[in-house]
C-alpha cells in the first residue's frame, strides 16, 4: 500500500505548480512554464499508476475495501461536527486519479504545441495545474464537504480557462454563463449536503452510506418518514445533490453553458468538458449511489430519466451542428447521459448492479476517446484556424496522423468492436434493456445517432472535398494573427494523440467489472453476442447513412434537412432552450422579482436610510440657533438647568 | 457683639453668588465678567469655610478645598485674561459680543 504522503502528492503536486507558475510565471518561467508544468503532473501520473498498480494487485486485500489513509481535522465546530480533509481510496476513486492525470498529463503536453508562442502561456498552465488539482482533490474527497470545496475550485478553473482569451467577447460571456449556471446548480448541491447531513449528523461518506442504508439506522427512518411537500427529507436531499451533478455535467435542462464553454482553448475542452469535470455529476451520483439505490429507488429513477432525455436531445441537436467543437460538446452531453441513466438503471449489488459497472466504465473509455476527439479537432483548428465545418474538407492527406487517430476514435464513440466504446456501451445498453425498456430504447436509438453524428463530422472534416481542392489555412479562427501553421503541429501535438487512440482502441478489454462494481462483488461481465447485434447494425447504419451524405461533397444533406425543415430547425437552434431561458430570466424573472426587488430597494431601503438622514439634517438645522455664540446665553441655560435640577432634588426626589 | 452663626455666613454667600450670577448675565466687558466669576468662587469658598467650622469644626476638609479654589481661580484669571488679550489685539476691543463669531 503506498503511503498516505504518496497518495497526497498526487493532488500536491499540481498545486505547486499552480503556485509556482501562478506567483512567478510570468517573470520567472516565461519560457519554461509548459516544461515545469508538464514535469510535475508527470510525476503525479506515475504516483497516481503506481497507487492504482498497488491497490489492484494487492490481492491480501479485497478489492472493494474503502481505505482512508489520510484523515485531517480542519475546522471543529463541535464534538460532533467538523470538517475534515481526507483521502478517500475505493475503485472509483483510484480509478479516477488515474484518468484525471492521464488526459491531464496528455492536455499538458499537447499545449506544449497548441499554445507555443500565446502571451499568457505560464498562466495558462497555472490554470491547468490549479484545475487539475481541484479535480484531483474532488475525486479523493473523503467527506461531502471537502468535496463540495472542491467541486467548487472546479468551477472556478473551468471559468478561468473558458474566458482565458478575455479580449473576446464571447468569450467572457460563455465564462459568466458556465459559472452562474454550474453556481445556481451548485446552490441545490450545497442545500442536498445540508439536509443530508442534518438526517445523518455526519458528511463522511463511509459513514453517511452505513447510517443511511442500513434498514435499521435511525437516521434512515427520521430521513425517510420526514417529508416536505409529500416528498420525504431523503429523496429531496439526494434530489438537490442530484441537481449540482446535473449542472456540472450539463444535463439537461442545465447542460446550456457547455456548448458555449467551447469558447475556451480547444485543449481545455478536451480536458475540462469532455474528459474529466464534466464527469464529476456522474461521479458524485456514484460515490452515493448505495443511498440512491437502497434508500430512493424513485430519485435513482428520475436521475435515469435525466440522463436518458440528455442523451437523446443531445444526440439530436450534434446532428445539425457546424461548428465541430460544439458538435463535440454535444456528443459529450449526450455520452455523459449515457453514464447517468446507466446509473439510473442500476440496482445494488450482483447482477444487478451492472449498471454501475458500466457507467464507470463508460466514464473511463469516454474520457480516452472524447479527449482524443477534441485534441484531434483542435489538431484540425490549428491547421485551418477555424471551428466550421464547411472550412474543412478533404484533409486527410494534410493531417494523416490525425486523421487516423480521429477515425479511431469515432470507431470507438460509435460503437463499433473492438473499440472501447462498444464495450462500454454494450453494457451500459444491457443494463438499460434488462431494467428499463423505454430507457433501453431511447438509448438504441441515440446510440445509432452518436455514430450519425460522429461521421458527419469525420467525413466533414476529412474527405467530403478532393484533398487538393481543401484551401489553405485561412486566418479567422480562435487565434486569428498567428503565423501559418503547415503540417500537424509537431510532436508535442501527435504524441497524446497516438496514445490516446491507443487508449481508446485498447481500453475496451479491461475486465472492468472484475475491479469495479457497485457492491463490492467482482462482476463478471458476460459478452451476449446477440444483443449487441441491434446496437452494432444501427451504428453501422448511422456510419453509412453519414458516408452516403457527406463523403462526397453532394446536395443531399440540404435536401434532407429541407425536408425535415421545422424540425431540423428546431434542432439546429437547439431546441431553443437558449431562448428558452433568456425568456424565463428576461422577461420573468427580472420583470417579476427583480424590477420589485429594484423598487424595493430603491424605495424601502434606500428610503428608510434617507428618511433618518434628512431628518436628522433638518431637526440639526433647526436647534443649532441655540448655538449662538452668545456667552450669557449660554450662561442662562446653565444657570436654569442647575436650577432645575436643584428644584428637582429639592421638592420631587427629596 | 455677637458672633455671626452659619445662617448669617450662608446668607452673604448665597448674595455674593447671586450678585457675581447677574454681574456675569449682564456686564459686556469680559474683564468685568471675569470679576463676576470671581465672586461667585468666593462665595463657594466662603460655603465651605462656614459649613468647615459649624459642622465639623475638628476637621480640615473644607479649608483645603478653599485653598484649592484659590489657586484654581489664580489659574482660571490667569487663562481667561490670556484669552482676553487676544481678543483685544485681533479686535481692538473686549467685549463679549466679539466671541459670538465663535457659534458654529
Amino acid at each position: 500500500m503506498p503511503n498516505a504522503t504518496t497518495i497526497a502528492l498526487i493532488p500536491l503536486l499540481p498545486l505547486a505548480g499552480f503556485l509556482l507558475l501562478g506567483l512567478f510565471g510570468r517573470t520567472a518561467f516565461k519560457n519554461s512554464a509548459g516544461i515545469i508544468g508538464t514535469l510535475l503532473l508527470l510525476a503525479s501520473t506515475v504516483l497516481a499508476v503506481y497507487t492504482a498498480y498497488d491497490y489492484f494487485t494487492n490481492s491480501s486485500v479485497d478489492f472493494y475495501r474503502r481505505e482512508v489513509p489520510l484523515q485531517l481535522t480542519w475546522l471543529r465546530f463541535s464534538e460532533n461536527l467538523s470538517i475534515d480533509m481526507g483521502i478517500l481510496l475505493d475503485p472509483i476513486s483510484v480509478m479516477m486519479i488515474v484518468v484525471v492525470t492521464f488526459v491531464s498529463l496528455m492536455v499538458h503536453i499537447y499545449s506544449l504545441g497548441y499554445m507555443k508562442g500565446e502571451e499568457r502561456y505560464p498562466t495558462y498552465y497555472a490554470f491547468l495545474s490549479l484545475f487539475t488539482f481541484s479535480m484531483l482533490g474532488l475525486v479523493l474527497s473523503s467527506n461531502l464537504f471537502q468535496m463540495y470545496i472542491f467541486w467548487e475550485l472546479v468551477g472556478v478553473s473551468s471559468f478561468l480557462l473558458i474566458g482565458f482569451y478575455y479580449n473576446k467577447p464571447s468569450a467572457v460571456s460563455a465564462a459568466k454563463k458556465a459559472f452562474i449556471v454550474t453556481r445556481f446548480a451548485d446552490l441545490g448541491f450545497l442545500i442536498g449536503i445540508l439536509v443530508l447531513s442534518f438526517y445523518s449528523g455526519t458528511l463522511d461518506f463511509n459513514t453517511l452510506i452505513a447510517r443511511l442504508t442500513s434498514p435499521e439506522s435511525s437516521e434512515l427512518k427520521t430521513a425517510v418518514t420526514s417529508s416536505f411537500l409529500g416528498i420525504s427529507g431523503l429523496s429531496w436531499a439526494l434530489v438537490l445533490i442530484f441537481i449540482g451533478g446535473a449542472g456540472k455535467s450539463a444535463m439537461f435542462p442545465l447542460h446550456i453553458w457547455l456548448p458555449d464553454a467551447m469558447e475556451g482553448p480547444t485543449p481545455v475542452s478536451a480536458l475540462i468538458h469532455a474528459a474529466t469535470m464534466v464527469v464529476a455529476g456522474v461521479y458524485l451520483v456514484a460515490r452515493l449511489f448505495p443511498i440512491f439505490a437502497i434508500s430512493a429507488p424513485a430519485v435513482l429513477e428520475f436521475v435515469g430519466w435525466i440522463g436518458a432525455i440528455s442523451a437523446i436531445i443531445a444526440a439530436i441537436i450534434a446532428c445539425t451542428q457546424t461548428d465541430i467543437k460544439r458538435v463535440l460538446a454535444y456528443s459529450t452531453m449526450s455520452q455523459i447521459g449515457f453514464m447517468m441513466f446507466a446509473l439510473g438503471v442500476s440496482k445494488y449489488g450482483g447482477e444487478e448492479g451492472l449498471g454501475y459497472t458500466a457507467s464507470m466504465f463508460h466514464l473511463f473509455t469516454h474520457a480516452m476517446f472524447k479527449a482524443l476527439l477534441f485534441l484531434g479537432a483542435g489538431a484540425v483548428i490549428h491547421y485551418v484556424h477555424s471551428n466550421e465545418i464547411k472550412d474543412m474538407g478533404g484533409l486527410r492527406k494534410k493531417l494523416p496522423i490525425t486523421h487516423i487517430t480521429f477515425l479511431i476514435a469515432c470507431l470507438a464513440i460509435a460503437g463499433v468492436p473492438p473499440f472501447a466504446g462498444f464495450f462500454s456501451k454494450e453494457e451500459i445498453l444491457l443494463a438499460a434493456y434488462e431494467n428499463n425498456t423505454p430507457i433501453y430504447w431511447i438509448a438504441l436509438i441515440t446510440s445509432g445517432l452518436t455514430a450519425f453524428y460522429m461521421f458527419r463530422l469525420y467525413f466533414g472534416i476529412f474527405w467530403s472535398k478532393p484533398s487538393h481542392l481543401s484551401q489553405m489555412p485561412i486566418h479567422s479562427g480562435e487565434r486569428a494573427g498567428g503565423e501559418v501553421h503547415k503540417g500537424e503541429g509537431g510532436f508535442a501535438m501527435m504524441l497524446p494523440l497516438i496514445l490516446l487512440a491507443i487508449g481508446a482502441a485498447a481500453a475496451g478489454f479491461i475486465p472492468f467489472g472484475k475491479y469495479v462494481s457497485s457492491d463490492g462483488t467482482p462482476l463478471e461481465t458476460k459478452f451476449h453476442l446477440v444483443f449487441s447485434v441491434a446496437p452494432v447494425v444501427l451504428g453501422l447504419t448511422g456510419i453509412f447513412t453519414a458516408m452516403w451524405l457527406y463523403k462526397k461533397q453532394n446536395t443531399r444533406p440540404d435536401k434532407l434537412a429541407a425536408s425535415l425543415n421545422g424540425f431540423y430547425k428546431t434542432a439546429y437552434n437547439k431546441f431553443y432552450i437558449d431562448e428558452v431561458y433568456l425568456f424565463i430570466t428576461k422577461k420573468i424573472l427580472f420583470n417579476l422579482v427583480g424590477k420589485p426587488a429594484a423598487w424595493f430597494d430603491k424605495n424601502v431601503v434606500d428610503g428608510l436610510i434617507n428618511f433618518t438622514g434628512n431628518t436628522t439634517q433638518i431637526l440639526s438645522g433647526k436647534i443649532k440657533k441655540i448655538q449662538s455664540g452668545k456667552v450669557q446665553q449660554y450662561a442662562i441655560y446653565f444657570l436654569a438647568g442647575v436650577i432645575g435640577l436643584a428644584l428637582l432634588f429639592i421638592y420631587v426626589w427629596k | 457683639m455677637t458672633e455671626p452663626g452659619l445662617y448669617q455666613i450662608l446668607f452673604i454667600s448665597a448674595a455674593l453668588f447671586f450678585i457675581g450670577v447677574y454681574g456675569f448675565l449682564t456686564r459686556r466687558n469680559l474683564i468685568t465678567m471675569l470679576m463676576s466669576v470671581e465672586l461667585i468662587l468666593n462665595s463657594v469658598n466662603l460655603n465651605f469655610i462656614a459649613f468647615n467650622k459649624y459642622l465639623w469644626p475638628g476637621r480640615m476638609d473644607g479649608l483645603f478645598f478653599a485653598v484649592f479654589i484659590v489657586a484654581i481661580a489664580a489659574a482660571e484669571a490667569a487663562v481667561a485674561i490670556a484669552i482676553i488679550i487676544n481678543l483685544y489685539r485681533s479686535h481692538k476691543s473686549i467685549d463679549v459680543k466679539n466671541a459670538e463669531e465663535l457659534k458654529y
